[in-house]
């Protein structure tokens, strides 16, 4: 394929990439920065959204928009319902204590996988997209000295596709106004900056922590509610997403989310444009070589503050 | 004081027999085999990918391994024995593959091992029944046994191989469908086996391979390796595996539209997969190799009737009790199939225990045709003792009105290669 159509193909595949992972790692840096906690259980969210997406799915029945928006509003608030119970029945018992809240995740991970490979099996099943038509994009260019319109084939794209890239913009904005705006986002930036003059404030952060544990996995299962129509629910999709998605919070800088959101447009972008052109386990060693190199020389990451 | 002492009386007799009995029936199992050792069940280690890439296939394995055994031990088992399975998933992981196999000869005390599909898997494993001398009889489609990478205890008597599929495919597809050629496989040892023998036969029949590409089981996502194929591409030959490959079809849909290459696959790009989901309404007049058609088509015969009965299969190849589950039809008569042939061949060297197993190998290296049975419901098959690989009929089938109905099948001969390797000079 000619170098033009191709690379805005490769971008637009990656933008969709992008928009997911950003909510899925806004999820675990906003875990990470209000209770620092690192989630290694974030990625099984994302999972059991996309799981209980097609449950609802096939459910609802009817036209496919139907079961799609249930899913869309029913998933998350059940995966954040879980979450928050996890956090009350297992992360408060520990105290927080980050290296067995680590072990703990570890464990929760596991529970999740393989409770899913118990009940919902391990077929990939697909949630039909609520639209799904084919959008071609024209392309100009020298036909044999005649300059024209064309529509080569591949040259397009679903609008399903457009669609998840604004949703998942939508939803970022109203993380951040949340954040910025209201007073449970006050409350958590609050228990974010200290912890202890927080309680010393009357802010209940024990109630707190689980409303984030909750937002962080809800915002997982949106993120994964929004790819089902693309790929199917699995029960081992959630180990990608995990990856990228610590790669992701890493390079941003922990607990900062515009430097996730950014992070997650940039690697999601390589990622697709990369691929293309180049391979995609190249674009892993990019990716990886670049985490590496925050580490060393920037560990708070590109937007993070330094914490004493 | 004097104790009463209590006669045997008919109904004392009876509770101190049940009583017995109960006592027997709870006995650990070699106990009861004590008074008679030709009547301890015959192991059959079975290679399950019940989780991980190859699930799917492992749970189809699973219900066709069940529903043969029960066949068998229904007529008597093996010698008069039963057949007891020893299922062990390997994560579809060659590493743990040949943990696996080790865990059947060493602390399992199987027969035989069986079972495995994924190429990967083979690979990891083989070497490690080949040191074991464990008879391993693997259901895998890949030309690693005929190819003479693994070893004399390594047998493939179930399921035809990669090469004389893609070698019986190429003259239909270069006459039929075009002859320049795009490839997409998978990137591990099965897909370079499309990779290496289609190209190979296609430019036998005139056509060429314009390009390859490879893209990783593991991936999730498709539309970014599809600008790669060329635009004077006549046919699209398509194969993958994994849990996304309702992803990748559909994704190729996607960006063909209504226009495009002629599309050829292979079915297991769409094993285990309802072909009317939605988003695969392109597939309508495309062609796909199956090795056993997935519907039951008009002339069924009566073995395969009854062999989709006993498994549980309906007439889209689905599961009887869920419509949504479907099968891994294409592949999974292998299980049978092999089952019934380790119980012809421990039957033919009288097979009574693992010190016979060198003679178990000798009897179905010695095997040639069979006919199509209730044991071979995919059709004859030709056995060559010497590269350990069996060879059989391959179907093409077109999608018509959203059913996969066959159009082409091949000539055992049409399958046929020399012989890259004789196992029966390896010591056994």
């Amino acid at each position: 394929m000619e170098f033009g159509p191709h690379l805005i193909l490769a971008t637009l595949e990656g933008a969709v990439t992008a928009a997911v992972l950003a909510l899925t790692a806004v999820g675990l840096s906003l875990v990470f920065g209000v209770m620092r906690v690192v989630n290694i259980a974030h990625g099984e969210f994302y999972m059991l959204g996309a799981v209980i997406a097609w449950y609802v799915a096939q459910m609802v029945g009817g036209h496919p928009a139907l079961g799609f928006v249930a899913a869309l509003v029913i998933a998350p608030l059940v995966v954040g319902a879980l979450a928050a119970a996890a956090d009350v029945t297992i992360l408060k018992r520990i105290e927080y204590d980050p290296e067995r809240t680590i072990v703990a995740t570890i464990g929760l991970l596991y529970i999740i996988q393989q409770l899913t490979l118990m009940t919902y099996g391990p077929e990939a099943r697909p949630v039909e997209a609520p639209f799904g038509g084919r959008v071609e994009l024209p392309w100009f260019d020298w036909f044999k000295t005649l300059f024209g319109m064309a529509q080569p084939w591949g040259w397009s794209i679903t609008s399903y596709k457009l669609f998840v890239i604004f949703a998942a913009g939508a939803v970022l904005c109203g993380v951040w106004a949340m954040m910025a705006r209201t007073r449970i986002g006050l409350l958590m930036r609050a228990t974010q900056a200290d912890r202890d003059m927080a309680l010393a404030f009357g802010i209940p952060v024990e109630r707190v922590y689980a409303l984030v544990f909750g937002i962080g996995a809800g915002l997982a299962a949106l993120g994964a509610v929004l790819i089902v129509p693309i790929q199917q629910a699995h029960y081992l999709m959630g180990v990608e997403p995990l990856l990228l998605a610590f790669i992701v919070v890493i390079i941003g800088g922990l607990g900062s989310l515009p430097g996730t959101v950014l992070a997650a447009l940039f690697i999601g972008l390589s990622d697709g444009i990369i691929s293309v052109f180049f391979s995609p386990t190249l674009a892993k060693i990019l990716a990886t070589l670049l985490v590496g190199l925050v580490l060393v020389f920037r560990p708070q990451g590109l937007f993070g503050t330094r914490t004493a | 004081m004097t104790k009463l002492i209590k006669g045997t009386s008919r109904r004392g007799a009876l509770k101190t027999l049940a009583g017995a009995a109960a006592g027997a029936a709870s006995l650990p199992l070699w106990a009861r085999y004590a008074q008679a050792q030709s009547s301890e069940p015959i192991r059959i280690g079975f290679q399950q990918h019940s989780t991980g890439i190859g699930a799917a296939y492992g749970r189809w394995y699973g219900r066709t391994t069940e529903a043969a055994v029960k066949l068998l031990n229904e007529g008597g088992g093996i010698n008069g024995r039963m057949i007891e399975i020893i299922a062990e998933d390997d994560g579809t992981d060659p590493k743990r593959g040949a943990e696996v196999v080790e865990k059947f000869a060493n602390q399992h005390g199987c027969d035989v091992g069986f079972g495995t599909l994924f190429s990967h898997v083979v690979i990891g494993s083989a070497p490690r029944a080949g040191e074991l001398k464990l008879p391993y009889f693997v259901v895998s489609e890949g030309h690693h046994v005929a190819s003479g990478m693994l070893n004399r205890y390594t047998l493939q008597p179930g399921i035809t191989d990669v090469k004389s599929q893609v070698q019986a495919m190429a003259p239909y597809v270069s006459e039929n469908l075009g002859k320049k050629v795009t490839m997409i496989f998978p990137d591990f040892a099965f897909g370079h086996d499309h990779r290496d023998f289609f190209t190979a036969a296609i430019e036998e029949q005139g056509g060429e391979v314009l390009e390859q590409i490879a893209i990783p089981p593991s991936e999730t996502s498709f539309t970014k390796y599809f600008p790669q194929i060329p635009r004077d591409t006549e046919v699209l030959y398509h194969v993958m595996v994994g849990p996304a490959v309702l992803t990748f079809v559909k994704e190729l849909g996607e960006f063909f539209g209504e226009q495009g290459p002629e599309i050829f696959g292979f079915i297991d790009s769409l094993e285990a997969v309802d072909i009317s989901s939605p988003g695969l309404e392109f597939l309508e007049g495309t062609y796909f190799w199956e090795g056993m058609p997935r519907y039951a088509q008009e002339d069924q015969s009566e073995h395969e009737k009854f062999y989709r009965e006993a498994v549980g299969v309906d007439e889209n190849g689905a599961s009887v009790s869920d419509p949504s589950d479907v099968s891994t039809y294409a592949h999974m008569f292998g299980c049978w199939e092999t089952l019934h042939i380790i119980k012809a061949g421990m039957e033919a060297s009288g097979y009574a225990g693992p010190l016979d197993r060198a003679k178990l190998i000798e009897a179905v290296e010695a095997m040639g045709e069979m006919p199509e049975s209730r044991a071979h419901p995919q059709g004859a098959k030709r056995f060559n003792g010497k590269t350990h690989q069996v060879f059989g009929h391959q179907h093409i089938s077109r999608v018509e009105n959203g059913r996969l109905v066959r159009v082409h099948t091949t000539s055992i001969d049409d399958t046929m290669y020399p012989d890259e390797v004789d196992y029966t000079t390896q010591p056994l």
